[in-house]
């Protein structure tokens, strides 16, 4: 037993889940600050705890930003009755929303967010089949929503869960389709190694930019974001697969929801825009140094956050598709799509082989 | 014993655990709850192909089985809308075959445990898991190899696709 391997990973554990949780909490702040600005409202702007307006200038500026507003919606989910509807499925009414974040929280494991800080490797799990391992996690985070469906016992929870297991296998295909052509090009399933290619050839949104287009438009269904939001479309099923939960165990499915967003754009961000590398200023070798570990750390982080504002920007801006749009869209036109861009990536290998 | 024996002995006890609670499930005999443990049980095995290094097939057991078949299995149970099955009497005929099915897989089993014993530790299992990765040796052997029976489950899987979709179009033209 190696109890500097123990110590460090249980660090780095606590870290990213600290940090994830914090991205999740001020991802919801993102998204109602974004969606005022979108629809020309103020969002929150005047949450604060009461001694916050005996600091000057400082305190009414973040107040304005609403910097406290995700503390006080995390205690109203805390205090909040949770409350169990009569007739639900007990054991999977409270498993559900546990099943839910479990994945989500998993994914995050394999994902290298900086090159090295000492001589620690910033990722968790540095597995050699990093992106399968992803793509099995994933596949298991249907069973959160689709338990809570089954669990409440009532119409529009189940209907909720019913569209979201067939939405989820439809576009888990194209996802995993749609990544092939990187394993083609790179030759590696690891996740660390995909992003040593990329610093030395150049981000694979270059090389293969339909790959990227299928993979965005794929998690975005994934993570049953708006405009593929259909398990929860409020004007037709309520709340869909949530309609009868309360209190903190309604909070994880947003907690869910938030950390596979978080998930798949550090996916993204790993697979098509080179993780933690920049291609100037010597940022795309592992660091030397401790500041420019933290460098890395950062420029990851900041590529991550551009995608998180793209997914809320795309909520905002989108209408919902229709179910049977959503269908033809993943089996008609993503599958077809992504197989054709595996044969047109094996073409242009077979032809720069030579 | 290390930690690889003792997750082993719990991987495999929970394997045989949630295979058991499948299909004698003394607490429920809903039909979801059945698919749960299968769910389960996949997944624990998943564990043990990660114990032998088979990193790539655990990810594809989990994957296929748990993340696209067991979803299918699920909704097809919740659309059909199953009530509690309830507790049937063991019928002698179905007592006698499955005694002696089980009897027959268990031999097949025991024969190639002792088989396998013989060889000491084989020297191929070594070489995956000195080797960098497990999934490229996969593929060489697959391509090489392994080309023609690879080629035949391929046409075999295709074959069952369009008799399923045969079978599910109502009106053929």
């Amino acid at each position: 037993m190696n109890w500097n391997f123990i110590i460090f990973s249980l660090v780095k554990l606590a870290v990213i889940v600290g940090v994830v949780q914090g991205l999740v909490a001020y991802s919801v702040l993102a998204e109602r600050k974004i969606s005022a600005w979108i629809q020309d409202r103020v969002g929150p702007n005047r949450t604060a705890p009461p001694f916050m307006k005996y600091v000057p200038v400082i305190g009414p500026f973040l107040t304005r930003l609403g910097m406290f507003q995700p503390l006080a919606d995390g205690l109203k989910f805390l205090l909040k009755e949770d409350f169990t509807p009569a007739g639900v499925r007990k054991i999977y009414f409270w498993l559900a929303p546990a099943l839910a974040v479990i994945p989500a929280m998993l994914t995050v494991a394999v994902i290298p967010f900086g090159s090295n800080l000492g001589d620690q490797k910033m990722v968790m799990a540095d597995l050699n089949v990093g992106i399968l391992y992803t793509f099995g996690i994933v596949s298991l985070g249907v069973y959160g929503i689709v338990l809570a469906g089954y669990a409440a016992n009532s119409k529009y929870p189940f209907l909720g869960g019913i569209r979201s297991s067939a939405q989820m296998i439809s576009y888990e295909l194209s996802m995993g389709m749609s990544v092939i052509p990187v394993l083609m090009i790179v030759g590696n399933l690891n996740l660390s190694a995909i992003i040593g290619w990329q610093s030395t050839h150049g981000w694979l949104v270059l090389f293969s930019p339909l790959s990227f287009f299928i993979f965005l438009v794929a998690s975005f269904a994934e993570t049953n974001r708006l405009p593929f939001d259909l398990p929860e479309a409020e004007t037709e099923l309520v709340g869909g697969y949530h309609t009868e939960y309360s209190s903190m165990k309604f909070a994880l499915f947003f907690l869910a929801e938030y950390s596979n967003m978080v998930s798949s754009a550090a996916m993204m961000v790993t697979l098509f825009f080179g993780g933690w590398t920049l291609p100037f200023w010597g940022l795309d070798q592992p660091a030397t140094s401790l500041l420019l570990g933290v460098a890395h750390i950062l420029v990851f982080m900041v590529k991550m956050l551009a995608f998180m504002v793209l997914f809320i920007w795309v909520r905002w801006m989108f209408p919902r598709f229709r179910y049977d749009q959503l269908m033809d869209l993943g089996w008609r036109r993503f599958l077809p799509l992504a197989l054709f861009n595996i044969l047109v990536t094996a073409i242009w290998m077979w032809l720069t082989a030579k | 014993m290390g930690l690889p024996d003792i997750l082993f002995y719990v991987f495999a006890a929970l394997t045989l655990l949630c295979g058991l609670l499948v299909v004698a499930n003394p607490f429920s005999r809903s039909p979801v709850t059945s698919a749960m443990f299968l769910v389960l049980t996949i997944i624990s095995l998943a564990g043990l192909f990660v114990l032998l290094n088979a990193f790539f097939l655990a990810a594809v057991q989990i994957i296929v089985y748990a993340g696209a078949v067991m979803v299918l299995f699920v909704f097809v149970i919740m659309l059909l809308d199953l009530k509690e099955e309830e507790r049937r009497h063991i019928k002698a005929f179905g007592f006698v075959t499955g005694v002696v099915s089980v009897g027959i897989i268990l031999s097949v089993f025991l024969k190639s445990i002792g088989s396998t014993a013989k060889l000491a530790l084989p020297a191929a299992a070594n070489a995956t898991t000195a080797g960098e990765s497990d999934t490229h040796a996969l593929g060489m052997l697959l391509f090489t190899k392994y080309t023609l029976p690879f080629e035949v489950i391929s046409v075999l899987l295709l074959v069952a696709m369009i008799g399923v979709i045969t079978l599910s179009k109502k009106d053929l033209k």
